[in-house]
């Protein structure tokens, strides 16, 4: 089974990368664009057909590693 | 002082820190292996030394916070142990959850390596016992990700509590943004668990410790771990 686990900064949290690279698309002129926030997207794949024990155990990866919840959000997506 | 230096795939300050706390306590301290599970009996002192532990993956200090090892670090602050976390130590031990916040990127986006000034804020702990409030020290800096974070609840705790320990500030001892150099809240540099046994701090009193370099300052910190250690002894 494979999901997805995306991680973001919490809104307010200052994402200096994320301004950089906002500022580097805004020099190549890319139209449009009025602010980036950065983040990360883990691809994991977990054995077994259980959707619920799978969503349980990422939530569980995220708590424990995946995510500083601090500063970062988190969202499972289990993708079967 | 019986002390024990952790070192984690990735750090490189744990020779500079073992030199500090042989040169000053007159015995060398037991280096450890992040993936040993215990530590030496009768530890008076871990030090969490900096570095870029597992390359800094995921996030700075996230990895080696589940390392075996941190579970006996865990264990000797419960029991009220001494714990010093210096720069990527500081890192792991706010990932680890035995100090709260996160040090987030420099505001600057750059990393920054010279010495800084730090104000002492107390010196009723085992760390600072050999200065005085409002000593300013210069030590050196060098960090990527040294920008202190934390809510505004755990910020309004630490500085109710007294547990920011060190800040960054000109040499007179004046908080001023242009000595801030990695943006911190409230120019943050160390700050102590709830019960002030546990220290982190980004900068690099270790490497101030012999003449030869230009500056002693960084000293005091050890001589007072060692004060602290006999008086508790």
């Amino acid at each position: 089974m494979k999901a997805r686990v995306t991680v973001t900064l919490k809104s307010g949290v200052l994402d200096p990368q994320g301004k950089a690279i906002e500022g580097a698309l805004k020099s190549l002129g890319i139209a449009g664009v009025e602010s980036v926030r950065q983040g990360k997207v883990f691809d994991v794949e977990l054995a077994g057909n259980d959707r619920n024990k799978a969503e349980t155990a990422l939530k569980a990866a995220c708590e424990r590693l995946l995510a500083n919840t601090v500063i970062e959000n988190y969202r499972v997506e289990v993708l079967g | 002082m019986k002390s024990a230096v952790i070192v984690f795939p990735g750090s490189n300050r744990e020779g500079d820190v073992a030199r500090a706390l042989t040169v000053i306590s007159g015995r060398a301290p037991a280096m450890i292996w992040h993936a040993d599970s215990a530590l030496p009996a009768g530890t008076d002192l871990v030090v969490l030394p900096g570095g870029f532990s597992y390359g800094d993956y995921l996030r700075c200090g996230a990895i080696a916070a589940r390392a075996p090892i941190m579970g006996a670090v865990r264990a000797h602050a419960g029991r009220g142990g001494l714990v010093l976390g210096i720069c990527n130590g500081f890192q792991i031990l706010c990932e680890a959850g035995l100090l709260p916040g996160v040090l987030m990127r420099n505001a600057a986006l750059k990393f920054i390596c010279h010495d800084v000034f730090l104000r002492v804020e107390r010196s009723d702990t085992p760390f600072t016992r050999r200065y005085n409030a409002g000593d300013v020290i210069r030590v050196p800096a060098a960090n990527g990700e040294g920008n202190y974070i934390a809510d505004a609840e755990t910020l309004a705790r630490l500085e109710g509590e007294g547990r920011v320990l060190f800040r960054y500030t000109s040499p007179e001892g004046k908080l001023d943004p242009a000595y801030n150099f990695n943006g911190a809240t409230n120019a943050i540099a160390g700050i102590l668990s709830e019960k002030l046994n546990v220290l982190g701090l980004m900068p690099h009193p270790e490497n101030h410790v012999d003449p030869l370099v230009g500056a002693t300052d960084g000293r005091g910190l050890f001589e007072s771990i060692e004060t602290a250690l006999e008086e508790a002894a």
